[in-house]
């Protein structure tokens, strides 16, 4: 336990903040209603201002994942994320990030194990929302590259793009449960690979083919095209590049492709 | 990959604005809900107000949204976390984000809140209360020195509504806002509403408060719904939730000021239970009618004199 601080007046930040998400601590001492009128109630605003409004803000970051567990589970469960993790930024489209690593330990949701992945494309539709602007990569572009040199190509990716892979179907959750319309029953057993991408004004989440995953996340770490493609073979027999490459145009996945050798101008 | 960091609050190329008068307009929040709606009638008499913080990612539809509006209206700029009031150094990088927003989208108006937010790594969401000192005076005239240094113009500070007193105050709170004008010469935020809530949760007048006010520093004006709770004794406690439309008494009040002061940009916010644009627009369309009926009586004080 730290000592009491000896000039209280000085910090009044310190001693009012310390129970705003603490409900076992008590009113500070340095606050008064007026006419020596008691202050609990009256702190007790601020205390429900912050917890009411970050909860509300997870929410808004996390629709599907509340639509899955019910209003009263997600507030339960965002009370308990925030009095352990508070945001430390005051934009609060940056808040939640640890929130899908929080649910994955929080005991309630066990019976429901593709939730984490849930929370994980949400806040990757959430970052792909306020991404930078870049003009994606368009298939004339791709298609004005003569064919010897495609292996070598080096893509950069859009500012906006994510891949999520999970052992759940995470796409087709995702889907189902951030609009109005009834939700049927979905086989969350299925493994799905989500692409994120903001290819105009509106963020896309698509569901990616067999080895797809795994040749994006390679162009996205800057490997060149012919050793990703090489890499998604490995992974999938399955894989089929031609339509992998006309869907991650269609995605807007990535803004430019350049040669290896011109890296160093 | 953070959204945040990017140095570029808005698109590469500088965009220049038209530069719309807002004297004398009344104005509403901007919501994202009713960008179709107000794209639709195309350019009116208004302006909108939008939280500066929405605005802080890197790209994406929120920049497209605000471009759109900026394009036919004039914008308040408004903060809510930059922290004047707190005790710890400005958020360096926080304030140079706001900055590149008042470049990026030219506003009418920049304001900010007499209140703080942030201490030490934590951001709790909130405008909450601090002790008026002469060490927090001294502490809030820096920080607004910082922000007007920073933005190369002069802010407006916003009274805030409050729910306790701090048993360390040596001053009222008119007194210290007095002070911080002639300080660091910004100008006022007078939200009605704040004004309102705080004297009934503190038992003063209202009218009194506005009679201390420097309202010849006054460059805007909030008004606001409340909601009302009780305190420890059973007593109203008022709550400034900005969810619905603004009270009566509040309306009062604000027709006072505007006779007092003559006809300032009026805001009115609705932030939560938001409602059809409609409903929002009549709201301020309400604050219009007060604001044109002081410009008539300005005007004739101004011909008989």
């Amino acid at each position: 336990m730290r000592p009491p601080e000896p000039h209280v007046h000085s910090c009044y930040a310190a001693a009012f903040s310390s129970a705003l998400i603490d409900p076992g601590r008590e009113t500070p001492a340095i606050v008064a209603g007026p006419d020596g009128k008691a202050a609990v109630k009256r702190y007790n605003v601020y205390r429900n201002n912050v917890t009411a409004s970050l909860i509300e803000a997870l929410a808004s970051i996390y629709p599907a994942v509340q639509r899955i567990t019910g209003v009263e589970f997600f507030r339960a469960m965002a009370r308990f994320h925030i009095r352990a993790t508070p945001p430390t930024s005051p934009l609060l489209f940056e808040y939640g990030r640890d929130f899908p690593a929080f649910i994955e330990t929080y005991e309630h949701a066990r019976a429901m194990p593709w939730l984490p992945d849930t929370a994980r494309v949400e806040r990757a539709w959430l970052d792909a929302y306020h991404a930078a602007d870049a003009e994606p990569l368009s298939a004339a572009t791709l298609g004005s590259i003569p064919s010897g040199h495609l292996a070598d190509l080096i893509f950069v990716a859009h500012p906006a793009t994510r891949i999520v892979r999970s052992r759940f179907s995470v796409a087709t959750i995702f889907a189902a449960n951030r609009g109005e319309a009834p939700v049927g029953r979905i086989d969350a057993s299925a493994p799905e690979d989500a692409l994120i991408t903001r290819p105009a004004l509106d963020v896309v989440v698509r569901r990616l083919p067999p080895g797809s995953a795994t040749f994006l996340a390679s162009l996205i770490a800057g490997r060149p095209f012919g050793e990703a493609a090489a890499l998604a073979l490995d992974a999938s027999p399955m894989f089929d590049i031609a339509s992998s490459i006309a869907g991650m145009i269609e995605a807007g996945a990535f803004t430019a492709a350049t040669l290896e050798e011109q890296d160093g101008h | 990959m953070n959204a945040a960091t990017e140095p570029a609050a808005c698109t590469a190329i500088p965009l220049r604005f038209p530069a719309l008068p807002i004297g004398g307009l009344a104005g509403t929040s901007f919501k994202h809900q009713h960008l179709a709606e107000i794209r639709a009638e195309g350019r009116g008499r208004g302006f909108f107000e939008v939280h500066a913080e929405n605005y802080m990612g890197a790209g994406g539809p929120p920049h497209r949204a605000l471009e759109a509006v900026r394009r036919d209206y004039p914008v308040s700029l408004h903060g809510v976390c930059m922290s004047i009031g707190g005790e710890r150094p400005l958020d360096k990088a926080h304030l140079e984000r706001f900055q590149n927003l008042v470049d990026c989208y030219e506003p009418a108006l920049v304001s900010e809140h007499l209140a703080w937010s942030t201490h030490e790594t934590t951001y709790f969401n909130d405008l909450l209360p601090l002790p008026y000192t002469e060490t927090t005076l001294r502490r809030v005239c820096d920080h607004i020195d910082q922000v007007q240094e920073a933005i190369r113009r002069p802010m407006l500070l916003e009274n805030p509504s409050t729910y306790i007193a701090f048993v360390e105050s040596t001053m009222s709170e008119t007194d210290f806002i007095r002070s911080i004008v002639r300080h660091t010469g910004c100008g006022l935020l007078l939200d009605v509403n704040n004004v309102f809530v705080s004297a009934n949760n503190h038992g003063f007048s209202a009218l009194d408060y506005l009679s201390d006010f420097p309202l010849g520093n006054v460059g805007e004006v909030h008004l606001a719904g409340h909601a009302e709770q009780s305190d420890d004794e059973g007593d109203p406690l008022l709550i400034d939730s900005h969810d619905g439309p603004v009270a009566d008494a509040v309306w009062k009040l604000f027709e006072i000021v505007i006779s007092r002061r003559g006809p300032v940009p009026t805001l009115v916010e609705w932030d939560s239970n938001i409602p059809d644009w409609p409903i929002l627009k009549a709201e301020a369309a309400a604050a219009q009618a007060i604001l044109d009926r002081g410009q008539t009586v300005m005007g004739g004080h101004h011909a008989a004199a």
